[in-house]
């Protein structure tokens, strides 16, 4: 416990606490829809966060996280649909299986010196492999999808995640509240000093006895395993998987945009930057709704701004000037 | 047997001899300086020595053992330290950050690898700075800070690339009474420095390159003396 809290400021605890209350008790105050936008957020700052462990810390940068999303996706549901098998028993073969196809991805950027532009370009091109390969992949349904059975559920089954929102609000949170303490506790771990001094210099690293292949392999590897859980809860709250959307490289894009808007390696940008995007996005389409405005692209349109503003304005995230506003500066390194 | 023993190494970057059979060696306690005129292989011998390079031919030896070939981290932990001449902090950390990075080579945990940093800077005066981000300090104190990592990292051999360039003469005298009193505890050190004043200072022991051969070797009196030495650095006509 005292890791946990080493170097946090006082008023930076009470805030926390009044953001946890708050997102705690948030079901009982919002009606359904508010509920999926929340649900939405909580997603993509828990994948943002696994994702932040790459680029964010380690200085790797991934855009093709959907595939490990899909990986997540498709391997529990599979094996729900087809064995029986309870979500939570086939997240561990989804975790392993994500991990594995990372460190081949790791492994053969790092060991032949792919790093920068090219190693991103070689993350795009293994979810393309998945996207296409899913497609004729027939055994999970290939290019016409694959669907979980779906139901009226009178009382939630945590066991096969089936129900109501809330308890999938509350799976999301709690993955969202872990992801970050464990992003806290990394940072503050001989890995957390490696990855960081990784990402500045990678020479400088290395001079300094750090074995920087290993480190960027723990890096992917952990990365890929947490955001296929993210794939877990995509599969069972939308009960249906489309190779073309689950793998797409919007899905990548959507997953970085918010710790990139919120900061890009803090540990509160990715949390920021779900909320920001999502919610100004669903506040912007309901308020076109309400118009009667129907333009098709209008969130990407809305994207595009806030990417564009945030780096002429705000090029370190929208995070480290908030947290010099709430006076959260001092006593509150890297966080 | 001396601490590190360097015997004919050679490297070529496609055609270019950078270094071509230099062998020296490095006493255990002791501080050699290594000096040059420009271009003259200085900092590839380092980079040899460091694993950055492996040699096309030679061997390098640490308290015996063949450290030519391996990784820049295997002859980290091997215990050689080194700084860049091209200072490379990672700069979106504190200056504790920095050195608590190079602390932890040989520290068993990140309490006691803030303990030991903390040590390191202050014994390089950079302990009033150590909170501030390394992108915000000036050359002379980058420079500082290159020292303090690879200090940090608990070398039994240091290897210091021109790290009194810029400095002033003052700022030179620091450095370089810190240097001498960690020699006294015992750290080898090698250094590849222009900046004669803290060479003289310093050695007992410089070795002189040029175009990638060792053309002199002796105290610095004996160095300045020699005529090998005098024309690379002045010209044939100057003598």
């Amino acid at each position: 416990m005292k890791l946990l809290f080493d170097g946090v400021s006082g008023r930076a605890l009470v805030l926390l606490a009044l953001f946890f209350v708050v997102l705690a008790a948030a079901p009982f105050l919002v009606n359904d829809y508010l509920l999926v936008v929340l649900i939405t957020i909580l997603y993509f700052a828990y994948a943002g966060q696994c994702w932040n462990i790459m680029m964010g810390f380690a200085g790797q940068l991934s855009l093709g996280h959907a595939l490990y999303i899909g990986l997540g996706a498709y391997v529990t549901a599979a094996l729900y649909v087809k064995f029986g098998v309870s979500p939570w028993i086939g997240l561990v073969p989804a975790m392993i299986i994500a991990g594995a196809v990372g460190a081949v991805i790791g492994f053969l950027a790092f060991r032949f010196g792919v790093s920068g532009v090219y190693f991103a370009i070689l993350t795009i091109a293994f979810a393309e492999f998945a996207r296409i390969g899913f497609d004729h992949f027939s055994w999970v349904g290939g290019a016409a999808g694959y669907f979980l059975p779906v139901a009226n559920y009178t009382q939630n089954d945590i066991l096969n995640l089936r129900g109501s929102q809330h308890m999938f609000y509350y799976i999301v949170f709690a993955m969202t509240v872990i992801a970050f303490v464990i992003c806290h506790l990394l940072l503050r771990s001989r890995a957390g000093y490696y990855w960081l001094a990784i990402r500045e210099s990678p020479e400088a690293a290395e001079a300094l006895g750090i074995n920087i292949f290993r480190y960027k392999m723990y890096a992917v590897v952990l990365s890929a395993a947490m955001t296929s859980l993210g794939g877990v809860i995509f599969a069972f709250f939308y009960n249906n998987l489309f190779p073309e959307q689950v793998f797409h490289i919007s899905r990548s894009i959507e997953i970085i945009l918010g710790p990139i808007i919120g900061g890009i390696g803090t540990l509160f940008g990715p949390i920021v930057g779900a909320f920001l995007l999502t919610g100004l996005a669903e506040g912007l389409r309901e308020v076109m709704l309400r118009l009667g405005i129907d333009l098709p692209g209008v969130k990407q349109v809305f994207y595009g701004l806030c990417l564009l503003g945030v780096v002429m304005f705000l090029p370190e995230g929208v995070w480290p000037t908030l947290k010099k506003k709430l006076g959260l500066d001092r006593g509150n390194e890297g966080s | 047997m001396a601490l590190l023993e360097v015997s004919g190494i050679s490297k070529s970057f496609s055609g270019l001899k950078a270094v071509q059979n230099v062998t020296f060696d490095v006493p255990e306690g002791k501080i050699v300086a290594l000096i040059g005129p420009n271009g003259a292989g200085k900092t590839t011998c380092f980079n040899l020595i460091a694993g950055v390079y492996k040699p096309d031919t030679g061997s390098i030896t640490l308290n015996g053992a063949r450290i030519d070939g391996r990784r820049p981290d295997e002859i980290c932990k091997a215990g050689i330290g080194r700084t860049f001449q091209i200072v490379k902090p990672f700069a979106g950390l504190s200056v504790l950050d920095n050195v608590v990075v190079g602390a932890l080579n040989a520290a068993s945990s990140i309490v006691d690898a803030r303990r030991k940093a903390d040590e390191v800077l202050e014994t390089l005066g950079l302990a009033p700075k150590r909170l501030q981000p390394a992108s915000t300090l000036t050359l002379p104190d980058r420079k500082r800070l290159e020292v303090a990592r690879a200090l940090a990292t608990q070398p039994k051999l240091l290897l210091l690339d021109e790290v009194m360039a810029g400095l002033r003469p003052t700022e030179v005298d620091q450095i370089v009474s810190v240097l001498l009193d960690l020699n006294k505890r015992g750290l080898t050190i090698l250094l590849i420095e222009h900046v004669m004043r803290a060479v003289m200072a310093l050695s007992g022991n410089v070795i002189v390159l040029h175009h990638g051969e060792l053309i002199s070797r002796g105290t610095p009196d004996e160095i300045a003396k020699d005529p090998k030495v005098l024309e690379c650095y002045l010209g044939e006509e100057a003598l």
